[in-house]
Order: structure tokens, then C-alpha cells, then sequence
């Protein structure tokens, strides 16, 4: 079990330049989403988001079926698909791949779920040379960081930083404008790219009736990584399935616009195995690994299952108060914001980091801006009675219990309530005012302290309902002791 | 074999048996607008200029070739196989050059050039977006490695959006290995969110609508 990362929180915000970057980044990210939605397509907007939402349910409550004819499909185009149960049978494909095919430059293109399996350490270790090539990405791998955001993945880098990382990796002079630090980044990955025999790239979308991955990016990458090398691998978490081309219509649509404000990004790739008979460029082998690592556990559950309905928009990050605030490497894995605080304890188990689906003031704003209409924070709900059903079986948590028998019986006894609120009155120091000050001393102390340090506990009224309520209506007498 | 294991692990997770057919999906959601040529001209000039890319709206094939060769005069240029550049016959405009059937000499010449030169399968107005579908005639390079692009496109081609695409193109791999939207320039805003044009593709895209 790990604890709240205090040490490491406390380092965050007292670093007022990070903190700064993370809230105005974000907010910018925001901004553009909102503008990208003007009134007049609010309403097809809404429509999109619960045909995408239907799209996804179907498909995952109908995933083997979509899976096997995915496979048909790959194979009818000239590819084909690899399923790994985790990280290390991934590697293990590559890596035998690789040496089957005598290859051992890859360059690789962003993709979230091969950061979840580490895929580029493995690669390293098994002597490939591995380069991320998304801008963001290739600062991280070189700071040997993981990414702070889903989208934005060195969110919290500095252009000085990154002018520093430049010259100490790259030998090369330090340069602090971003427009010649990308153009250094673009001469030193054009290289790597024109010599690369693999090409790894994500999916955002795996297409069951075409074969096809399709992949979206602003940058150019991942067209490279996709069109230079001679073998294509293309590497997707099983839940990325949708069952028709037809259907990326509506999630193109939803996913520009919600990650970084664009009707569509730059590149919108479709790739279905490898060149045809005549064609001049291309891949000329195309596999496609599927990897489960933790997500037919996550499909068991009815109700949380739609937790894999996610795009990795990073909507949900930009709009979440704590996020916000803190930041993605607070959070325990490289899922953050409310979905990771959502599919983090799914993967991991919930004793792993039991704290964090309590680290949600539960607003709703994710929910709002979610463009596949996961209920998150009904699941962070969900997942907070997991957590403390845990600690009870574990035998913990036998104060709070006790605290909390002690209030039901109360709060189920009219007379005990009465007399305890008139206590409670009785015994504060403060009238009125809404401050932890009202809190009398011998409460503020052991285990509460703590819990009173981060709350203000309003001081009760001088004097309470009840009382109101029979001075007001005197004539009707005593009406406390049937509720 | 993982293939089983993870197959057998799904089923028994959302309760199907092998074989079973599912219920059908929600209907694809694909609405196409009624939008005249001009209209559609209109918007998708104002879409790309939006991304700092460039329209160009040529009255006839003599036109086009005038836009290009403005275009590229002085730059060294590789146009892809596609028919209509020969059409338009920017082909033959000096410093083009054409007919690449092996990889890596295409390779060697869309790293070396300034200009890339294609035409395009569809263009999207609402977006701006132009649709390459990878063929002997559009190798995928020609768009993606020299620091400019220009697609010359018939006006026909022009579609109103997604919807009309996935309309026209129900499964795009029975046509090809790749079809690419191109939508702007592009870019990145990895450092600082400060926006930068040119990464790894071109820094700059013409279309010209003949």
C-alpha cells in the first residue's frame, strides 16, 4: 500500500513556476475546447457524445465478437495481430521480430499504452535503439521522465529546461526559443526516422470491419513512423475496438475538439496492413499487437466497465480542480486526473493506493466535458466504498467505525440528537462564524486534529432548529419526538 | 496461446459464448448538410487559411499550372504519379521532378526537395482538410517530407465534411493501405503550449482548386 504522496505534493506547490504552468496550460487547453463548440454545434455536439457513448457500450459488451472479426479483417489486408496478455509479451514480440528480421533501429511514435507497459526500457535492455519522435515525448525520454499529461506530455518542462536537455544530450548549443529548439528536434529525428527498420506507433482507434488502426497527431510523427520504415507495428489496448469505419466520423469529431480545441488535428491516419501491389512507399510488413494488461478485469464490472469507454481526450485533466492544482506526476501511474484516479485502482487494485479516489472534491466537472459521457465521479464513488470495504476486512479503520456506529445511533435517536446539538452549542467558543477556531479545543486534538487541520467546522448557531422551531410555533407544542 | 486466454477472459467477463452473434450496433450517426460549390469553395479556403495553410482558386487547368509555377519558381520540386498533375501539366514546370517507382530513390528526393506536388482524392470544406488515399499514383512520403506542400485538386472533389467522406467511403480499406486528412500545417505546442509550424511535415500547405 502506498501512501498520499505528501512529501512530493508539498514539493509541487511550493514550486510556484510549476504550479503557474500547470494551471495556465490547462486552462488554455479549456479555453480552446470550449471554443471549438460554438452554440450552433452545441446540439450536434451532445449528439455525438451519446452515439460515441452507445458505440463504445456496444462494442465492449460485444468485444470478442468485434476482436475476432478484427483479426479477419487485418489478415484479409496482408497483417496481422498479435494479442499480448501484458508488457513482457509485447516486448517479446518486438524483440523477436526484430531479431528474425535482423532490425535494430525503432522509432516510435505516442502512445499511451506503451508508457503503461514500459515498452521502451524492454527494447533498450534487448539492445534496440528506441526514439520517441512526438516532440513532448522525445524531451521526456531524453529528461528519462514519464509524461505529466495525456496529451501534453512535458506540460511541466520550461523551454530553458529543455534548452539545457538539448545541450547536455544532444551536444548541441543552447538554444532557449522553442521555434529553433523544434527545428534542432525535427534535424536530429529526421535522421532516425529515414534509418529506422521498425516503425512502433499507438491507435486511437482500432476498426473491426476495415482492418485498420487510426491514429491522430498534429506533428507529423507519426505519418513518419508509419510510412518510412519497413515494418509497421501498431500496438492498442483491447478496448480501443469500434466497429465501423463509419463510426470515426462522430469520434474524430468529439476527439479534436476535446483534447486540444481542433475540429480535426493535423493528421488523421487510416491504415490497413501493409503497401499494395504498386505502390511506391509504405510499410511492407503490418502487425497489429493487442494488449489486454488488466483490462478484461476492468470489463468485468457492469457498471465501472464504461471506465474503457476513455479516448484519452485529457478533457477530463484540464477541467479537474485538483489536477489543476497539482499536476499529473502526483498521481500514482501515468494515468492522471480523474480518469486515472479512476482507472489506476481498477488496474492496480484498490489497496494498492487506496487514497485515490478520495483525491476528487467530486464537482462533476469531468463528467460534463467527458466526450464519451463516463460517469466519473459515480465511479470514484463506487471505487471509495471498495477502499474502505478493503480496510475493514483488513481489520482497519476501527476508530472511524466506531465514530461513525457512534453518529448513526445518535442521528437515529431524536432525544440524543436534541440533547447533543444543545452540547455542541453549548460548549463553542465562537458565536456564529464559520471557522475551525468555533472548534473547542478538546475536540482538536488526537485523531481529528488532522482531520480538522485541512477543515473549517462552522460553529453551530446560538441556537438550534429545534428551538426556532418551538418558539415559533409554541401552539403546536412538542413535535421533535415522532420524527 | 494469449490469443485464447485473453479471448476466453473476454467472454467470460461481459458473459458471451464463442460464435454468438451480437445484437446490432446504434446506426452509424452521418449527416450530410446540402451546401453549394461556391459555399463549399468559400468555406474551405477560410478553414485552411484558418491553419495558416493557403487556398488558391484557379479558373482553369491553363491557371493552375500559372499558381504552381509561381509557386515553386526557384525550388527544387518531386511530384507524386498522380494523373491529374500530369493534367494540369505541372509535371513538366522546371525543377519537378516525377515518376519515381522505387522507394528509395522517392525517399532520397522528397528529403531533398522543397516542394512536394500531389493531388488530392477528396477535399473537406468544413475543415479544410485535404484526403489522400496512398496508391501507385500518391506515394505517402510526397506529402509529409519536404517543408511545403501544394495538392492540386479538381473542384469536384470537394465534399462537405467527415460525414459526406465516410458517406462516399463506407470502408476506405477496399480502396487503400492508407488514407491520410491532412488539416493544416504541421505543428506543435510541446514546449511552453507556444505553437510552431513545421515538425516533422510540412510547414506550410497550398491547395489549388481548379
Amino acid at each position: 500500500m502506498n501512501p498520499i504522496p505528501v512529501e512530493q505534493l508539498r514539493k509541487t506547490l511550493a514550486n510556484k513556476g510549476l504550479v503557474e504552468a500547470i494551471y495556465s496550460s490547462t486552462g488554455r487547453l479549456m479555453t480552446k475546447r470550449q471554443n471549438s463548440i460554438p452554440p450552433e454545434i452545441q446540439d450536434d455536439f451532445q449528439e455525438w457524445r451519446e452515439q460515441a457513448h452507445q458505440i463504445k457500450k456496444h462494442t465492449l459488451e460485444n468485444l470478442d465478437y468485434y476482436l475476432e472479426q478484427l483479426e479477419e479483417n487485418v489478415a484479409v489486408r496482408g497483417g496481422k495481430v498479435i494479442y499480448a496478455r501484458d508488457g513482457g509479451e509485447v516486448a517479446e514480440f518486438i524483440v523477436s521480430l526484430a531479431k528474425e528480421k535482423g532490425c535494430r533501429r525503432v522509432v516510435k511514435s505516442k502512445s499511451m499504452t506503451t508508457e503503461e507497459i514500459d515498452l521502451n526500457e524492454s527494447l533498450e535492455d534487448a539492445g534496440l535503439e528506441t526514439v520517441e519522435t512526438d516532440l513532448g515525448e522525445y524531451i521526456i525520454q531524453l529528461a528519462h521522465e514519464r509524461p505529466s499529461h495525456i496529451v501534453a506530455p512535458a506540460l511541466h518542462k520550461t523551454r530553458y529546461q529543455v534548452g539545457d536537455l538539448f545541450t547536455e544530450k544532444l551536444g548541441v548549443e543552447r538554444e532557449e526559443v522553442p521555434e529553433k529548439q523544434t527545428l534542432i528536434a525535427r534535424r536530429v529525428l529526421r535522421e532516425k526516422f529515414l534509418a529506422a527498420d521498425i516503425g512502433i506507433t499507438g491507435a486511437n482507434y482500432v476498426i473491426a470491419d476495415s482492418g485498420a488502426i487510426a491514429i491522430v497527431e498534429n506533428e507529423g510523427n507519426a505519418r513518419l513512423c508509419s510510412s518510412a520504415p519497413k515494418i509497421q507495428v501498431g500496438i492498442a489496448g483491447i478496448e480501443k475496438l469500434i466497429p465501423r469505419a463509419q463510426d470515426l466520423a462522430t469520434f474524430l469529431k468529439l476527439l479534436g475538439r476535446s483534447g486540444t480545441g481542433q475540429p480535426l488535428t493535423v493528421y488523421t491516419s487510416f491504415l490497413s496492413g501493409p503497401r499494395r501491389e504498386g505502390e511506391v512507399d509504405g510499410p511492407e510488413e503490418f502487425y497489429l499487437v493487442l494488449l489486454d494488461n488488466g483490462r478484461t478485469r476492468l470489463l468485468e464490472d457492469s457498471a465501472k466497465r464504461q471506465s474503457l469507454y476513455c479516448i484519452r481526450c485529457g478533457a477530463c485533466l484540464n477541467t479537474c480542480p485538483v489536477f489543476r492544482k497539482v499536476g499529473g506526476h502526483n498521481y500514482p501511474w501515468i494515468y492522471s486526473g480523474p480518469i486515472g484516479a479512476v482507472i489506476t485502482p481498477q488496474y492496480k487494485g484498490i489497496s494498492e493506493d487506496p487514497w485515490l479516489p478520495f483525491a476528487s472534491s467530486l464537482c462533476g466537472a469531468c463528467k460534463d466535458v467527458c466526450p464519451v459521457k463516463i460517469d466519473l465521479p459515480q465511479i470514484l464513488l463506487d471505487l471509495r466504498a471498495e477502499a474502505v470495504k478493503a480496510k475493514i476486512r483488513a481489520g482497519e479503520a476501527k476508530l472511524e467505525r466506531l465514530a461513525f456506529r457512534l453518529w448513526a445511533w445518535v442521528m437515529r435517536n431524536p432525544r440524543l440528537y436534541e440533547a447533543m446539538s444543545l452540547f455542541s452549542s453549548a460548549i463553542t467558543t465562537d458565536e456564529g462564524g464559520s471557522s475551525q477556531n468555533s472548534v473547542p479545543l478538546v475536540f482538536n486534538t488526537g485523531p481529528l486534529k488532522e482531520w480538522l487541520s485541512q477543515r473549517d467546522l462552522p460553529a453551530p448557531p446560538p441556537k438550534t432548529f429545534r428551538q426556532l422551531w418551538k418558539g415559533r410555533s409554541g401552539a403546536e407544542g412538542d413535535s421533535g419526538g415522532q420524527a | 496461446m494469449s490469443r485464447d486466454n485473453i479471448l476466453h477472459r473476454v467472454r467470460t467477463a461481459i458473459g458471451r459464448s464463442a460464435g454468438q452473434e451480437p445484437e446490432a450496433p446504434p446506426p452509424p450517426l452521418l449527416k450530410i448538410p446540402e451546401v453549394s460549390m461556391d459555399r463549399r469553395i468559400e468555406l474551405f479556403s477560410a478553414a485552411l487559411e484558418k491553419l495558416s495553410g493557403q487556398a488558391h482558386i484557379a479558373g482553369s487547368q491553363e491557371e493552375a499550372h500559372r499558381v504552381v509555377a509561381s509557386l515553386i519558381e526557384g525550388k527544387s520540386a518531386v511530384a507524386s504519379n498522380a494523373p491529374y498533375l500530369r493534367e494540369c501539366s505541372v509535371t513538366s514546370l522546371p525543377g519537378v521532378f516525377t515518376g519515381y517507382t522505387d522507394g528509395a530513390e522517392l525517399r532520397e528526393a522528397c528529403a531533398q526537395s522543397d516542394v512536394g506536388l500531389t493531388s488530392a482524392d477528396y477535399i473537406l470544406a468544413d475543415t479544410g482538410s485535404l484526403v489522400m488515399l496512398a496508391s501507385p499514383e500518391e506515394a505517402r512520403l510526397v506529402s509529409l517530407l519536404p517543408p511545403v506542400h501544394i495538392a492540386v485538386v479538381p473542384r469536384e472533389r470537394i465534399l462537405t465534411g467527415l460525414d459526406e467522406l465516410f458517406t462516399l467511403l463506407p470502408n476506405p480499406a477496399e480502396r487503400t493501405s492508407s488514407m491520410v486528412l491532412i488539416t493544416g500545417s504541421s505543428r506543435t505546442a510541446d514546449i511552453e503550449q507556444i505553437l510552431i509550424k513545421g515538425v516533422h511535415g510540412p510547414r506550410m500547405v497550398h491547395a489549388v482548386i481548379v
